[in-house]
Formats: structure tokens, C-alpha cells, sequence
């Protein structure tokens, strides 16, 4: 047992049971879930720099060895993301702390949190095809609770169709894994990357390709099966919508990184043709949808999509500089969603609104939350020296020596759209004063929070802001392990060495 | 004062007084003017023909170097760029004295600086791309400082929308020329000339660098977002007309002339967009009565002026280029600053109303006439040296030689009138009686007349020292722009009669004519094309915006419509087409045995019977109808299930059946009356969907079975399961113990929901106060 890769995993389960038999003591389960945090977060940097310092790390659930047993591992992209998502969940606790009404709190929402994130690792980390499946199972349930706890009616519309659709996506998931062990009688993905390119029906396989693309497409929140993510994300308290926005669709796009670099390459003509076109319906609808919006949080609900097309831009592509973009892409993009969605909760919890139109003034009141609004958004714009620059360069670049222009003029020219709606919210929320000129009154300022809340709930965006300048200005490091990933999906050799013993 | 009401000063420190009083400008101009020093230090140097560069990694794995350099190009600018953000520093301290949000203001100038700087500096495309953008960002909060007002804020918008779509063009321009020249380096660009010239990517490459250029630049047809950007305070406005953010996208032009230049297409480009700006600026700028507007229509005009000289090139071209760069950011600079003094002393930056000015406001008054007789090319100011040069290359053009001239010569005269109208007019007594200005007059503090009489001083002095002080640079700034050494001989007054000091003498008679006689009729004229050539553009963009909106309004309703039917139409309708578009061109559906084995009665019986429930739930009438046929369909997959050995699965299926029909009568009586409110045609294509999935997956289920049979794990679980985990089951060893952690996760699953159906039940929230209010029961998601 390579405790390495399990501990991610134990962590949150056993925070979540623990969390349980804490049952009616909040006091005692915001320690645990604080603590489940920060312990998710040490055991995922952990993993990281043993993947980075010692290659892909593997453990044998129940010590039955691969194919035959369920396999853990941990690649580059499985560590970085369940690193990312300890400090997703770090951060969601900590904001979730200060913010959370107590009704929520009290019934069960760390609790919850935890067991969600426990299928969210889980799915990083599994080795199986069906096994995934499960986790995602784990996930939907525990982020359906969350999503509809405390059953206001909004909340249980919102609920339905997300739940409705999801269910669509895992019935899809299910009957392809179940063809497919049909064609190819395993579930290992290492093994099926060994045995899919030997099977004789090659369509039949292409046909799979797809019925998983939808699976997951549906998980990521692609053009044109997203809808359950604007009919939902508004609805949920702040805290559920930013470790949902961080994580939930991100898992998608992981899963379709997953199998489309480790098990269907055999027909990327077809395959990642549909891709790119999905890539950019998704990114060019996303954004139109947030321009069309005027309430915050159904405005950054709407670039999430957006951002998916950017990721699946360059998985589509498929070449190591933008798989490499689409990595980097990946975190930048939680990071600056997860920012932009915190200072809109501040927002709220100021002002009890996300209407722009009934917003202003924060420019001129509060200079710190202005900086921390602005960062995020220029980094989600694209702007240098912030991350998001880096991400859009590179996948620039790599559709241009790929030769695909058309995907880069539909990514620069959401680019741009991406830039109008983020000013939307910095000329509405915070520049705008009253019609005539003159100052708005009553606005509120930071310092009308008690300063024991203020502290703990701008620390995580404070902290997301100076990540996302130092991955732009030292972009070195982060760019490398973001090529190092994309070496690394794209020669899977590594990848089935380390699971099977046996070179591909 | 348009900040008067961001500026009621409360109780503050003696120091944060003086601060405000403008004291701060003298302080904070300290670090401009060292720099400047600095740069100025290494005139000899460069001078002498030397280029410095210095470059340190940044990002290797993207290719990307933190590379500058320093030649005649570059120095020019950034003297500029530093020389006249001093002054502008130590005004905007007596300009914005009073502004409580002055350490905002001086925070976006230095960004702006800095990005200026590193934009001149760089010497790698990227590097170069990132300071370019940092100008448009620092611009729009400067533009849109006085974000109070509506008109500052969509300004600011504005601007940063054109030159933000222009930089995004740019970055995939950079890209490709990158990816031609297979270099990043700006400085070796220039030696492979021919291999980015012939690469096949010239002319996506030449077309998106010019937009970025150009929209920068507000070349035509994106000139009109330069006069928008007014809004911002007037130290702002001075220094983005002279010597910053508009001169980038020249600079660029200049900078990248050696890789991209010396082609018909870019000669052909850059002088006809050049002379149409140049022209219509021009005329724009003498119809306008707003001091900043006359001004900012002015240097509409220059930069097509310099575009065009670009575009022109050769020898003539490039030095004409250089010069006509230094007259304008001097004149500019100071002309601004001197509207800035007028607005700040009268209230009033109306030409038609402002006389007399002079007695009240000599110093300024000395400067404006300065800088106004050397942008009408008058001499002995730098303006004469300027406009020979450019009447030199415009005769010696290598196309249209005689059409471009003309253009010059009537643009100029123009300029000439647009001088006299902010240098002359607001100064000097007019016949009729003074109009009173909404605050009575007075010379400014010295941090407001210095800036002005420094840059005057320095278009005389630049004028009648030209060989000693502007040839050097010149020479050296040509010789970066041509990508070769030039001998460049600069003189103040032509030695013999040449054509262009005949067309200077021209120019400078019709327009002093002109001036005097024909300003009513060019106002006139403007006036009626107004809306066409001034509005036109705004308009336009406005619409193009608004469109925008519209439609991504329209087509988020349309697709987000709030229908949960439709949502799940759509989902399975996309998925449906393009699996079936992948199994009809990608498989070999020729493969599919349908009557291979034969069809026992019962498993045709079973058939029937599924297909029967099928039936009954698609013509229920009543709840119960479609659970019973539902029921029978679950039951009739039970017997698939029995039929072909699966005993386990048959007591799950069954119980699982069982138990759904009973929880679904339970709870049948809790709901509302059964109704169809679908529409016929609807459901007909609900089942037509419906049906092309179960056709769909029945296609691929039967493809499944006629190929060959992979078991690779069966024959370890057969063996492995008594001997190594003890159990004679194999199946219920997979679900224990193989995969036990797949049944571990399902078992969570289930503690989750039930989890979850108990916060369903106890936890009812009211809504919070103006959260999710927007969706109502007709499942209409409000937009």
C-alpha cells in the first residue's frame, strides 16, 4: 500500500465520518473540517513533489495487483489537481466559516463538502474506468445535497435540473464503460490503453469515443449539454457555488484529458475534430451568455463555460505545448474563478445583492477589494503579466504552429468578449456612482465587516490574487510542470509502465 | 471642475495637505527625471553607433526572453517617453491638486510609464506584447478616472475595447512572425527579412500586425476612440497625445519596418491608411471648438502623418519620420498642457467664447505661441525642419508621389489654422467684447507653466541647434528603423530653392490666408459632415457593441430557455448525432449479425411483453397506467436477465423493480392531477429522438456482439477468487473484495442521500434577502 497516493483519498472520507459523529457539535466539526482541509491540502502537496521528485506513484487497493484489482494512481496531472483542489477546499471551509448561515452549517455542510471532495479525489486519482463511474456517483450525490440544502424553492429548481441532467450523464457513462468492457473485456485504463488500439472494430471504439465525450461533456459543462450549470449555480450559497465552479467541471475536463490521451487516440481525426468544434461552441456560447447577464454570479457561471472551451481547445489540439496550456490553463482558471466569485460574496454579504444594476461604489470605498476584484478578472481576461496571459499564449501559439486558425480567432475573439463583461462588473459593482455624477451614499465598506470575519474571508482571495500574479510573472516553474504533464499524458508509456509492469 | 465633487477635503495631515496642494508632483517627478537623466547619459553611446541590449530567461519553455534594447530608436522614445512624463508628473501635482484619489492617479501613471518604457525597450515579441498590453490596461483606468461619469466610463470602454481587440489581433500577428522567423528576437528579425517575407504566412501576419498598430495608433478607420479618450483628466490627455500609448503602435511600425517593411503591400498600406488619417484629422480638427477636441483631432492627423512616412520609407521617409516624431510629442505635450491651463484658470475650454487671455496668462500664452508656430512649420522651430522633410519624402515617394503631396500640403494647412485657433485665438483680443468665463483668469503655479515652457523652449531649441542636437539621434534612430547605417545631414534652412521649401512657403501663406479668412466655411463644412465623418464611426461601434449584446442575449434565451424538457431534448439529441455520425463514417456497420442465432419462443414472448409495457406508458391515461407499464417492462428485463444465467442480477433487478412500483404508488396520491400539456407535434418529436437513441444504442449493442470476445480477466477471477480471497462466489468476491472499494463508494452514496433526503424534509430556508429571487414556477430561468 502506497500510502502516498491513498492518504488524498482517506483524508476527506474520514473527515466526512468523523464530521458525522460530530453531528449537532458545529463548533467541533468546523475544527475537523478545518483540519480535514489543511490535512487534504499537506497530503496533496505531499503527492505532488513525490510524483514530480519520483515518477508516477501507484497502490493496489486490496493489494490485487493491475488489471485485476482497482489501481490508484498518481500522475503529474492526477497530483496537480488533487493539490489544487486541498487548497480549493481549504479555502471554501475558511470562506465557508465566516459566511455560511448557521441553519446550513449546523445540518451537515462540512460534512458534506468533505464526502464531495472525497469522490472528487477519488476520481483524480482512480486507475479504473468503472471505479470513476463510482466517484462520480459520490460526487453527484454529495453536490446534489449541497446544491439543494435548505430547500428554497429556487435552490430545488435549480437542484432538479442539475440532478436530471446529470443523471442523463451517468446513465451515458454507464453503458459506454459497459460496451466497452464488453469489446474489450477490461476496465483498467492502463490495460485498455494496451488492448483498445488491438481491437479489431476500430468504429465501434470511435462510436465509444463519443458516448464517453458526452459522459464527461456533460460533467464539464460543454457546448451544447451545459445548461445545467446556469440553471443551477446561481442558486446555492457562495461557498457551495465557488468549491462547485473550482472543482465539479474540472473533474469533466480531467476525465476527458484522461481517456482522450490515455485510451482513444486511435482516431483523433475524427475524434479531436469534434473536440475542437465543441471547443469552440463552447468558449464562443459560454461567453455570450455572460454578456447577456447582469447578476454576478450568473455572469461568472457563464464564463466557466467558457473557460472549458479554452481547456478542451487545447486538449483538442493535441500537441504537448497545448496540452502543457491546457494544464496550466486548468489551475489558473480555478484559481481565478474561485477569487472572482469569493469578492463577489463579500458583495453580497455587504450589500445582499448581485445585481449590477442596484451595485457602485466600491471603487471609491474599497480600494483593497477593487485590487482583489481586478486581479482575477484581467488574469481571466488574458491580461499580462497575470496567468491567464500565459494560458491564452500558449494556446495561441500552439493553434497557430497547428495550423488551425479558426480556433484562435474564435479564442481571441471570446478573449475580447471575456474583457467587456469583466469590465461590466468592475464599471457596475465598482466604478459606477450615482446617475448624475454624484457620490452613491451608503456604501458599504470593508470595515463594516467585524474585523474577526474580515481577515479569514478575504485571506483566500488574497492568496488566490498573489498566485495568480506569481504564475504569471514566474511563470517559469508552473510552465514547465505544465509541459513536463503534457510529455507525459501524451507518451502514456510512463503512465502503463507504472500501473502494469509491461512497456506499451 | 469635474472633480469638485470627489475632492471635499476632510480634516488631514499637514503633510497629506501639501500633498494634495500639488506638492506631491514635485516629489514624485524626481523618479522620472533621474531616469531620464539616466537614459540621456547614454546618448554618446548610441550616438556613436553603439546598440546595448541585455536579456535574462523568463520563460524558456514558452521561448520567451526579458530582452531589451537599446538603440536610436528605442532611446528616442524612451527620452520622450520619460523627458515629457517629468513634466506631466509635476503638472498633473498642480492640475489634480485637491483630488482625494491623487494616489490612485499617480499609481496608474507610473504603470503607465513603465509599460511605456518596457514597450520601447523590448527586444522580444513577447515581451514587447506584454507592456502593450499594460498600456491599453493603465490607459482605460486612466481614461476612465473620473469613473463617477457615465461618459468617462464608456469612454475608458471604448478605448480599451479597439485597442484590446487590436492587441489580441497583434499577439496572433507576433506569433506567426515568430513562428516565420523562427526567431522571438526583435532585433535579429531584421536579417530574415526574405524568409518572413516569403514564408507564406506575410500577409496574415502583415494584416494582423497593422490592426494592432493601427488601432493603437487611431489610424483610420479606428481614429474616433482618440478623441473619446479626452475624458480622462488633462495631464493624462497631454501625455497620451505626445508621447505614450498612441505612439506605440507607430513605434511598433518602426520597429518591426526591417522585418515586415520594404514590400509593396506595406508601402501601399501605411501611406494610404497614413494620408486618409492624416487628411481627415485634419479637417475634423478645424471644425471642433473644444480646445482638447481641436487638439485631439490634431494628433489624429500627426500619427497618419507618420504612418504615412513609414509607409513612404527610404532614406527620406524614415528620417522625415524621426523628426516629425520629436516635433510633435514637444508641440503636443506643451499645447495640451497649455488647454489644461486654460480649463483650469477659465472654466472654459470653448474656443468660441476664450479671448484675450494673454494679458492674464503671459507665460502660458509664450509657450502656446512656441509650440503653435513649430506645428505650423514655421521658422526657426523644429516644425519647419519637420515639414521640409516630409514635403521632401512625400516628392519623392515611390507611387502616387504627386496625390500624397497634395494631401500633405492641404493637411498641413489645415494644421496651420488649427494652430492659430489654440495658440492664437484664446489669447489675443478679439474684436467683439469678451465673453466672461465662468472663473476670472490668472497665470497657473509654476508646476502648471513649466511643462509647457520647457517643451516650447526645446521646439526653438531643437530647431535652431538641429545639426548639433537632433542629427545624432536622428541618424541613429533611422538607421535602427532601416535596418542599416545612414548618413543623415539635418539642416534649419535650405541652402538653395528646392521644390519643398517652395511648398513650405505655400503652405504656410494659405494657411495664415486660410486662418484669417476661411475658418466659417471650414467650420461649416465640418459641421455638415459631422455626422458622417465624426459620429459616424461612434455610432457604429456603439452599434456593433449593442448588437452584440442583443444577440448574445437573444441566443443565451434561446438556448438557456428555463425548460428542463428541452435541456434534456437538447442533450440527448446532440448526443444521438454526432454517435451516429461517428458509427455511420467510422464503423462498419456491414459487421451486424441479426438472425445469427436463433430466437427461442420465450425470449420472443419476453420481448413482446417489454415491448407491451413500452406501449402502455406511452397511452396511459392515469399514473398508475404507466407504472404498471413500466413495472412490466422492468420485470420483462428480469427474465432477459434470467434467461441468459445471471441469477444475482435477477434477484437485484426484481427487487429493485418491486420496490420502485411500490414507492411509486406511495407516493402517486401526493401529486397533482395527471395532464397532458404537451403538444402532439412535440411529443412526436420527443419519441423521434427517443427512438433514434434506442436505436442508436442498439446499433452499437449489436456491433458489440459480432466482434470478437476480449476476456483477459475472467480466467484470474475463476482461479483466483476460492484460492487467494476465499470465496466461492465469484461474482460477490468481485463486489467484496477485487472492487470492494467500487461497493465502498456506492454504500457512501447511499449514506449521502439518505442524508440528503432528511435535510430535503427538516431543512426548509426562506430565501435570503435578494438571493436566486429569479427563477418563478414556470421554470423560466429570467435572464
Amino acid at each position: 500500500m502506497n500510502l502516498v497516493v491513498f492518504l488524498p483519498l482517506f483524508v476527506p472520507f474520514f473527515t466526512g465520518i468523523i464530521g458525522l459523529l460530530l453531528w449537532g457539535k458545529p463548533q467541533a466539526q468546523r475544527v475537523v473540517s478545518l483540519l480535514g482541509g489543511i490535512g487534504l491540502t499537506l497530503v496533496g502537496a505531499n503527492l505532488l513533489l513525490t510524483v514530480i521528485q519520483q515518477g508516477i506513484q501507484v497502490t493496489y487497493i486490496g493489494d490485487w495487483v493491475a488489471p485485476f484489482g482497482i489501481t490508484l494512481v498518481a500522475d503529474l496531472l492526477s497530483a496537480i489537481m488533487v493539490f489544487v483542489a486541498g487548497m480549493m477546499t481549504l479555502s471554501t471551509v475558511i470562506y465557508a466559516i465566516v459566511t455560511l448561515d448557521a441553519p446550513r452549517e449546523r445540518n451537515g455542510f462540512h460534512v458534506l463538502l468533505h464526502f464531495m471532495l472525497f469522490g472528487v479525489i477519488g476520481a483524480f486519482l482512480t486507475g479504473d474506468i468503472f471505479n470513476l463511474f463510482v466517484w462520480y456517483e459520490v460526487m453527484l450525490i454529495s453536490s446534489f445535497v449541497l446544491l439543494v440544502m435548505g430547500g428554497e424553492r429556487a435552490q430545488l429548481e435549480g437542484g432538479i435540473k442539475y440532478v436530471t441532467l446529470n443523471l442523463i450523464a451517468s446513465a451515458l457513462f454507464l453503458s459506454a464503460v459497459g460496451i466497452l468492457y464488453g469489446v474489450v473485456g477490461t476496465l483498467n485504463m492502463a490495460h485498455l490503453a494496451i488492448l483498445v488500439p488491438q481491437v479489431e472494430q476500430q468504429g465501434l471504439i470511435t462510436t465509444l469515443a463519443i458516448l464517453f465525450l458526452f459522459a464527461f461533456g456533460i460533467k464539464s459543462a460543454l457546448f451544447p449539454v451545459f445548461f445545467w450549470l446556469p440553471a443551477s449555480y446561481h442558486t446555492p450559497p457562495i461557498a457551495v457555488t465557488v468549491i462547485f465552479s473550482a472543482l465539479l467541471t474540472k473533474v469533466g475536463i480531467y476525465s476527458l484529458i484522461r481517456v482522450f490521451t490515455l485510451i482513444f487516440t486511435t482516431d483523433t481525426a475524427f475524434t479531436h475534430t469534434v473536440l475542437l468544434i465543441i471547443a469552440a461552441l463552447t468558449m464562443i456560447l459560454g461567453v455570450l451568455g455572460a454578456v447577456a447577464q447582469f447578476e454576478m454570479r450568473r455572469l461568472l457561471s457563464f464564463h466557466i463555460i467558457s473557460q472549458i472551451g479554452y481547456l478542451l481547445m487545447g486538449l483538442a489540439l493535441f500537441t504537448p505545448l497545448s496540452l502543457a496550456a491546457t494544464v496550466f490553463f486548468l489551475v489558473h482558471v480555478i484559481f481565478a474563478k474561485s477569487a472572482l466569485f469569493l469578492v463577489g460574496g463579500i458583495i453580497h454579504h455587504m450589500t445582499g445583492t448581485y445585481d449590477l444594476k442596484k451595485l457602485g461604489g466600491f471603487y471609491r470605498v474599497s480600494p483593497v477589494l477593487s485590487v482583489l476584484f481586478f486581479i482575477p478578472a484581467m488574469s481571466l481576461a488574458g491580461i499580462p503579466p497575470l496567468s491567464g496571459f500565459w494560458a491564452k499564449y500558449a494556446l495561441v501559439r500552439a493553434g497557430l504552429e497547428n495550423n488551425q486558425p479558426w480556433i484562435v480567432a474564435a479564442a481571441l475573439g471570446v478573449s475580447i468578449l471575456t474583457m467587456f463583461s469583466m469590465t461590466k462588473i468592475w464599471a457596475e459593482a465598482f466604478l459606477k456612482e450615482a446617475d448624475d455624477g454624484k457620490l452613491r451614499e451608503n456604501v458599504p465598506a470593508l470595515q463594516s465587516i467585524p474585523a474577526a470575519l474580515r481577515l479569514p474571508m478575504l485571506a483566500p482571495i488574497i492568496v488566490l490574487a498573489v498566485l495568480m500574479v506569481v504564475m504569471g510573472v514566474a511563470a517559469e516553474p508552473f510552465f514547465a510542470l505544465s509541459l513536463q504533464t503534457a510529455e507525459q499524458l501524451l507518451s502514456r508509456t510512463e503512465y502503463v509502465q507504472a500501473v502494469l509492469g509491461v512497456q506499451l | 471642475m469635474a472633480q469638485s465633487e470627489i475632492t471635499q477635503a476632510d480634516s488631514q495631515s499637514p503633510l497629506m495637505a501639501w500633498a494634495m496642494r500639488g506638492g506631491i508632483g514635485w516629489v514624485l517627478s524626481i523618479l522620472p527625471l533621474s531616469l531620464t537623466l539616466y537614459f540621456a547619459s547614454l546618448l554618446p553611446t548610441i550616438t556613436s553607433g553603439t546598440v546595448l541590449r541585455v536579456s535574462y530567461t523568463w520563460i524558456p519553455s514558452l521561448g520567451v526572453d526579458f530582452a531589451f534594447i537599446v538603440d536610436g530608436l528605442s532611446l528616442t522614445f524612451v527620452l520622450l517617453v520619460l523627458g515629457i512624463g517629468t513634466l506631466v508628473v509635476l503638472y498633473a501635482g498642480g492640475y489634480m491638486a485637491g483630488d482625494r484619489q491623487i494616489g490612485r492617479f499617480y499609481l496608474y501613471l507610473f504603470l503607465f510609464m513603465g509599460a511605456m518604457v518596457g514597450l520601447v525597450l523590448a527586444d522580444n515579441l513577447i515581451t514587447l506584447f506584454v507592456f502593450w498590453e499594460l498600456t491599453s490596461i493603465s490607459s482605460y483606468l486612466l481614461i476612465g478616472y473620473k469613473h463617477a461619469y457615465y461618459s468617462s466610463r464608456s469612454s475608458a470602454l471604448q478605448a480599451l475595447l479597439i485597442t484590446g481587440a487590436g492587441g489580441l489581433a497583434l499577439l496572433a500577428g507576433l506569433v506567426l512572425l515568430g513562428i516565420a522567423a523562427e526567431t522571438q528576437t526583435i532585433s535579429e528579425l531584421g536579417s530574415r527579412h526574405e524568409l518572413i517575407v516569403n514564408s507564406g504566412l506575410y500577409a496574415p501576419i502583415l494584416i494582423l500586425v497593422l490592426i494592432g498598430a493601427f488601432t493603437k495608433s487611431a489610424q483610420f478607420p479606428f481614429q474616433f476612440w482618440l478623441p473619446g479618450a479626452m475624458a480622462a483628466p488633462t495631464p493624462v490627455s497631454a501625455y497620451l497625445h505626445s508621447a505614450t500609448m498612441v505612439k506605440a503602435g507607430v513605434f511598433l511600425l518602426a520597429r518591426l519596418n526591417p522585418a515586415l517593411g520594404d514590400t509593396p503591400a506595406w508601402q501601399i498600406t501605411l501611406t494610404v491608411f497614413g494620408a486618409i488619417t492624416m487628411a481627415l484629422g485634419a479637417y475634423l480638427a478645424v471644425s471642433q471648438t473644444d480646445l482638447k477636441r481641436i487638439l485631439a483631432f490634431t494628433t489624429v492627423s500627426s500619427l497618419g502623418t507618420l504612418v504615412m512616412l513609414i509607409g513612404i520609407g527610404g532614406e527620406h521617409g524614415i528620417v522625415a519620420m524621426m523628426v516629425f516624431l520629436i516635433v510633435h510629442s514637444l508641440y503636443k505635450g506643451c499645447l495640451f498642457m497649455v488647454a489644461g491651463n486654460i480649463d483650469h484658470e477659465t472654466g472654459s475650454r470653448d474656443v468660441s467664447i476664450l479671448s484675450g487671455l494673454r494679458r492674464e496668462m503671459p507665460i502660458t500664452f509664450g509657450a502656446a505661441a512656441l509650440a503653435a508656430l513649430s506645428m505650423a512649420g514655421l521658422p526657426p522651430l523644429l516644425g519647419f525642419v519637420g515639414k521640409e522633410l516630409i514635403y521632401e519624402s512625400t516628392l519623392d515617394a515611390r507611387f502616387a508621389a504627386a496625390a500624397v503631396t497634395t494631401v500633405a500640403v492641404a493637411s498641413n494647412i489645415l494644421m496651420i489654422v488649427a494652430a492659430g485657433m489654440v495658440a492664437v485665438r484664446p489669447f489675443l483680443p478679439t474684436g467683439t467684447t469678451r465673453h466672461s468665463t465662468p472663473r476670472h483668469p490668472h497665470e497657473p503655479p509654476i508646476s502648471m507653466w513649466l511643462g509647457p515652457a520647457v517643451l516650447a523652449t526645446l521646439s526653438a531649441v531643437f530647431g535652431l541647434f538641429v545639426v548639433q542636437v537632433m542629427q545624432p539621434i536622428v541618424t541613429q534612430g533611422a538607421a535602427a528603423i532601416l535596418g542599416e547605417a545612414v548618413e543623415v545631414k539635418l539642416k534649419l534652412l535650405p541652402t538653395s530653392i528646392t521644390g519643398y521649401f517652395l511648398l513650405s512657403v505655400l503652405t504656410i501663406a494659405l494657411g495664415i490666408v486660410s486662418y484669417l479668412y476661411a475658418r466659417p466655411a471650414l467650420m461649416q463644412a465640418g459641421k455638415a459632415t459631422r455626422g458622417a465623418l465624426e459620429d459616424g464611426f461612434v455610432n457604429g461601434f456603439t452599434d456593433l457593441v449593442n448588437n452584440t449584446q442583443a444577440f448574445a442575449r437573444w441566443i443565451t434565451r434561446a438556448l438557456q430557455s428555463g425548460y428542463l424538457r428541452r435541456y434534456v431534448l437538447i442533450t440527448i439529441g446532440a448526443v444521438v448525432s454526432v454517435a451516429s455520425a461517428a458509427l455511420l463514417t467510422r464503423a462498419d456497420l456491414s459487421a451486424i449479425r441479426l438472425f445469427d442465432t436463433p430466437l427461442f419462443l420465450w425470449e420472443t414472448a419476453t420481448i413482446l411483453v417489454i415491448l407491451a409495457g413500452v406501449a402502455l406508458v406511452l397511452r396511459a391515461r392515469s399514473r398508475l397506467t404507466a407504472i404498471a407499464g413500466l413495472g412490466t417492462v422492468g420485470f420483462g428485463i428480469t427474465l432477459i436477465f434470467f434467461f441468459f444465467g445471471a441469477p444475482d442480477l435477477v434477484m437485484t433487478q426484481f427487487s429493485v423493480e418491486t420496490l420502485s412500483v411500490l414507492l411509486f404508488i406511495l407516493i402517486l396520491y401526493r401529486l397533482p392531477i395527471f395532464t397532458t400539456i404537451s403538444h402532439r407535434y412535440s411529443r412526436l418529436r420527443d419519441g423521434i429522438v427517443a427512438g433514434l437513441a434506442g436505436l442508436l444504442m442498439t446499433m452499437i449493442t449489436l456491433l458489440t456482439i459480432a466482434g470478437e470476445e476480449l476476456k483477459p480477466l475472467t480466467p484470474f477471477y475463476a482461479e483466483a477468487s476460492y484460492v487467494e480471497a476465499r470465496g466461492r462466489n465469484v461474482v460477490n468476491v468481485i463486489l467484496v473484495d477485487f472492487r470492494g472499494i467500487d461497493t465502498m463508494g456506492e454504500i457512501t452514496v447511499l449514506g449521502i442521500a439518505s442524508l440528503g433526503i432528511y435535510l430535503l424534509l427538516t431543512l426548509r430556508l426562506a430565501p435570503a434577502d435578494g438571493q436566486a429571487e429569479a427563477e418563478d414556477s414556470t421554470g423560466k430561468e429570467q435572464l
